[in-house]
């Protein structure tokens, strides 16, 4: 139920208030949101869109981490899946 | 898809994997919140691959699952009327009631709409200026601003034959009543990706410090959960209770400020009886009194309420609070089968029991 994609923002359709929306692509699919909650997106930023409205900007720096974190972990050295 | 498939990555999987296991000591017990956890944990074999190391006891993060009987009847005697076009999310047209489901009820003629978002309600009641449209708004806080800018659109567009039948219900009250049962095995969370990216997470400091449980926020691609689950395990290793964030590409510790505005001008919160739980203190939102024309309640009074009818197989709130899982059920995979479902976590596909029959049936 609270199924979030990511999307890329193409283009604001529209900028104010409760009527805030704009062009979001999934997978090369468009569809457009609502985006009273992320009032500050760009285009080309990525939003988390639940129930047909953005709830949250993805954080490009941030999306790097977990990234960051298995190179720290090093190597798979040897370990065996039992 | 970016951000996406980088995070269902085999060969980081494995490393987390193999790092979870080097790391815990014992059989740590961690609870996932999120039915769209549960889904994915068991989807992508996460939870089998734990086996003998963690044991993952799925939560009562499914809304649709929760949502009391009461209400799904109330929804149904909606439907029944003439002048009215019941709409709510795919998968809460499924779960019985009572004596049937809504999906039922539109067999018989009803009236009843699967929509994708509360705004295409909205957008039906323009259409159908002769219906009435309520929209039955289930969901937990990552689905309220949704359904607050409903309402809000509605008002701004003087569409006065919108309503809401509000089942909203809080993530965090029900967190609370679940550790303080007496049978609680719980000993670390991964709490809900989105409903922190909306509410954010410094809510669960006071809880992480009152209760001495790590709560560490995931998302829901395998990466992020297994993330989520190696940083609950290091803190039980060292003896540590903290909040940790392990999905900070989409949460932020204030999380979402403008969609919580919008949620708080529409709703308050209020008790609100959950299945499997009972009624949870603080546990649900309700529309505000300026906003008491867009209630579903108020507008059709519905006061009376009928006798509900549990099916009586139904273990549901057994598995809701994380108490027996599925396949201990007797019913599972019997009498009770997404296509048949007895049960409410049968049948949306974030339930408990839809994750296991989907993924472990033969495991
Ligand atoms: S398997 Fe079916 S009957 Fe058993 S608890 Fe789950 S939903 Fe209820």
């Amino acid at each position: 139920m609270c199924l979030g994609i990511p999307g890329k923002i193409v283009r604001w359709v529209h900028r104010d208030g409760t009527l805030a929306a704009a062009e979001v692509e999934f997978d090369g699919v468009r569809r457009v949101c609502h985006m009273a909650c992320v009032p500050e997106a760009k285009e080309g930023d990525y939003v988390i869109v639940h129930a047909g409205i953005a709830i949250s900007r993805v954080d490009p720096v941030e999306a790097r981490r977990i990234f960051e974190q298995l190179e720290a972990l090093g190597d798979d050295d040897g370990w065996r899946d039992d | 898809m970016k951000y996406l498939d980088e995070y269902r990555d085999p060969q980081g999987a494995r490393r987390l994997l193999q790092q979870i296991r080097r790391t815990a000591t014992q059989r740590w017990i961690l609870m996932e919140v999120c039915g769209g956890q549960t889904h994915s944990l068991l989807r992508h074999g996460i939870e089998e691959a734990l086996e003998g190391c963690i044991e993952l006891v799925h939560g009562p993060g499914c809304p649709v699952c929760v949502t009391p009987t009461e209400t799904i009847d109330l929804a149904q005697a909606l439907s029944k009327r003439d002048d009215v076009m019941l709409t709510s999310f795919g998968d809460m047209l499924r779960v019985p009631g009572s004596e049937q489901s809504l999906l039922d009820v539109r067999a018989g003629g009803g009236r009843v709409r699967a929509v994708y978002s509360p705004l295409d309600a909205v957008e039906l009641a323009r259409r159908n200026p002769e219906k009435e449209v309520v929209f039955l708004a289930v969901g937990f806080e990552t689905t309220a601003p949704a359904t607050a800018l409903a309402v809000q659109r509605a008002a701004h567009d003087g569409i006065g034959n919108f309503s809401l039948l509000v089942a909203h219900v809080r993530v965090q009250p029900a967190m609370e009543a679940l550790v303080q049962s007496s049978d609680c095995r719980v000993q670390a969370f991964l709490a809900a990706g989105h409903v922190c990216a909306v509410m954010g997470y410094a809510s669960y400091e006071a809880f992480a410090r009152q209760f001495g449980l790590p709560v560490v926020v995931a998302g829901f691609e395998p990466l992020d959960l297994l993330a989520g689950i190696l940083a609950c395990v290091r803190q039980l290793e060292a003896g540590e209770a903290r909040v940790e964030n392990e999905y900070s590409r989409g949460v932020q510790r204030e999380g979402n400020p403008v969609a919580q505005a919008i949620v708080r001008e529409v709703y308050e919160i209020c008790d609100r009886p959950w299945r499997g739980f009972g009624t949870i203190r603080q546990g649900g939102l309700r529309l505000r009194k300026a906003w008491r024309e867009f209630d579903a309640e108020a507008r059709f009074s519905c006061t009376d309420s009928l006798p509900v009818i549990e099916a009586s197989q139904c273990l549901s709130g057994e598995i809701l609070s994380g108490r027996i899982k599925p396949p201990a059920c007797p019913a599972f995979g019997n009498a009770c089968t997404p296509d048949r479902p007895l049960g409410a976590p049968m049948v949306s596909s974030e339930g408990a029991c839809a994750a296991f029959y989907l993924y472990r049936r033969n495991g």
